[in-house]
């Protein structure tokens, strides 16, 4: 399914910083998005998707806010825009996102969605549209493709 | 050569003549820096790209400051690991408790941030230090380990929005007044990936822990960082803190910028972000009679010397209202001794307020000072998410330590031009 929230979603609700006191991934995946979302917990299934408005991710540098929602089973966050600190965190533990004003417009929670990483597009299924969205630079998908930066860096060590 | 003061320090950490905004870059770093939340994530991350030393034990910087002193098991298991590792890889600027204060009160302190640098922190409050002329930007944990393992991270250049500071501002208004002002103006993204850039006239007329508190809420704005033109005031400000060089950048007079917006010091009102979002504003003339349960005076935003002063210089010989807990947070063990030593202290403990220990506690819901259910609080922090200080009923609304100095007088939001 997907979870549909709104512009400037920080990472306090996130993941709130009385939780922060533990930096395991399934530990965490139990207080994700809780300050506005008591049901997300419950109901999030492997392969969900979050849209959401613009600045997503906003707030503190806690990289324990993506790992939550990686942990959590979500495949993709499509925002609007994202904060800055928030989309290099996703990248660097390899938690796919997007950003797509068109999508998040128009993707309803009970939408079937279908995300082509390679090229960006969003296919939704049940509504027959198609939403282009940039992909990432080829340095981004390396990293990606990789996992994450430390699986890059290892990578680019075992190279040269 | 059309560059910005941010885009000429990176592209002198890349090793390269002339960025541009956009251009993806690496850049080697003069620091790194973490604390007791993200650090122990980076230490995961850190062994699992398989090198034994980090890149230089005197560039990596870290201070548990979070939930220290430790605020249970957990943080205690927390601030262990980040010790352990600080003594195994033998960081030369590990700051215990004792020695330690909040990471971005410290640092500026202990000379460790200079004009020119690359510093990157796990804490996104790290823009604090471009108030020293620094390109200074918070990363997450992974970026951290990649930091201490290579000495480089990679940036996508910024762009910048110029802001033009003219005139001077009126006795009860400083730089959270006027950083909360200018958020209000463009908004929690209003700088989105952007560098905000501070010149002109007015900025003789602000301290340098007023620089430090605008500088530290660029984030706050969604800027990658903040920065201020080095003059007179930087420089003597780092004169008795290092005897380390560090090369002053100018942004070139042909520079490219976003926007450019012109700020009227003289013009700025106390100014207070109400609950639940930085850029929610409203002057103190403009706000409605609003009681509150609690005060912090503190945090990396707002707990040097000068806003303990200002806090004094308001409290001295009053009370504080009875049933409004007004808790004093000084940023450093520094600048606890100093404002022992003026008589601060002596003050606010007279007027009714209660000392803690630096730590960065309360401002994001850790601990000496949650708030319950309906409660309302008015502080020097920098965020009042729902949720940020306690319960997600309670309000939060920021403000300078001259406001909430009042506030804690009167119980209710209060102008420190009418105490």
């Amino acid at each position: 399914m997907i979870f549909k929230y709104g512009d400037n979603v920080d990472t306090d609700v996130i993941i709130p910083a009385r939780y922060l006191a533990t930096s395991e991934p399934a530990e965490l995946a139990q207080y994700c998005m809780l300050d506005i979302d008591d049901t997300f917990k419950d109901k999030v299934v492997a392969g969900d998707l979050i849209v959401a408005g613009k600045n997503f991710g906003c707030g503190s540098s806690r990289e324990h806010a993506p790992i939550a929602i990686k942990a959590s089973g979500i495949k993709c966050v499509i925002a609007k825009s994202f904060a800055r600190i928030f989309y290099r965190n996703a990248i660097n533990i390899g938690l796919a996102i997007l950003e797509c004003e068109e999508a998040v417009d128009k993707i309803q929670p009970t939408d079937e969605v279908e995300i082509d990483f390679a090229t960006g597009e969003i296919k939704n299924l049940t509504k027959n549209e198609i939403y282009k969205s940039q992909p990432f630079p080829e340095f981004m998908q390396k990293i990606m493709e990789a996992d994450g930066l430390v699986g890059y860096i290892k990578n680019n060590k075992m190279k040269g | 050569m059309k560059m910005t003061m941010t885009q000429k320090i990176l592209a002198s950490h890349a090793g390269l003549e002339y960025v541009e905004a956009g251009q993806l870059i690496e850049v080697d770093l003069d620091m790194v820096l973490g604390n007791d939340i993200t650090t122990p994530v980076a230490i995961k991350e850190f062994d699992k790209i398989g090198v034994s030393e980090v890149f230089d034990k005197s560039k990596v910087v870290i201070v548990p400051d979070h939930f220290a002193p430790a605020k249970d098991i957990q943080a205690a298991t927390q601030c262990k690991c980040v010790r352990e590792f600080s003594y195994d890889k033998e960081i030369e600027n590990y700051f215990e408790v004792g020695e330690m204060g909040i990471e971005h009160a410290l640092i500026p302190e202990k000379g460790l941030a200079l004009p020119g640098d690359v510093i990157i922190g796990a804490d996104s409050h790290t823009c604090t230090y471009g108030a020293l002329g620094a390109f200074s930007t918070g990363v997450g944990s992974t970026d951290m380990a990649a930091g201490m393992a290579t000495g480089k991270s990679w940036f996508k250049v910024p762009s910048a929005i110029k802001f033009n500071l003219i005139n001077k501002p009126t006795k009860y208004v400083s730089g959270k007044d006027i950083i909360l002002h200018i958020i209000g103006l463009i908004g929690v993204d209003g700088a989105l990936y952007q560098s905000m850039e501070f010149v002109g006239d007015g900025i003789k007329n602000l301290s340098m822990d007023s620089r430090l508190t605008m500088a530290n809420m660029a984030i706050e704005a969604g800027a990658k960082n903040g920065i201020f033109e080095v003059d007179d005031i930087t420089i003597q400000y780092l004169k008795d803190k290092t005897d380390k060089e560090y090369i002053i950048y100018k942004a070139d007079e042909d520079a490219i910028y976003d926007k450019e917006i012109t700020i009227d010091l003289s013009k700025v009102r106390p100014t207070i972000s109400c609950p639940h979002s930085p850029d929610n504003t409203k002057t103190i003339d403009e706000l409605e009679k609003i009681k509150i349960d609690q005060v912090i005076i503190g945090s990396c935003t707002n707990g040097r010397l000068e806003d303990l002063r200002m806090a004094s210089d308001i409290l001295k010989g009053k009370k504080v209202a009875k049933g409004v807990r007004t808790i004093i947070f000084p940023g450093t063990q520094q600048i606890y001794l100093d404002a022992i030593e003026e008589g601060i202290i002596t003050n606010l403990v007279q007027a009714g307020c209660v000392m803690s220990t630096p730590t960065c506690g309360p401002c994001l819901g850790g601990h000496m000072g949650i708030l319950a259910a309906g409660e309302k609080a008015v502080t020097t922090t920098n965020r009042n998410f729902v949720g940020r200080m306690g319960h997600i009923e309670s309000e939060i609304y920021l403000a300078s330590p001259a406001v909430a100095a009042a506030s804690a007088i009167t119980g209710f939001i209060s102008n420190p031009e009418q105490i």
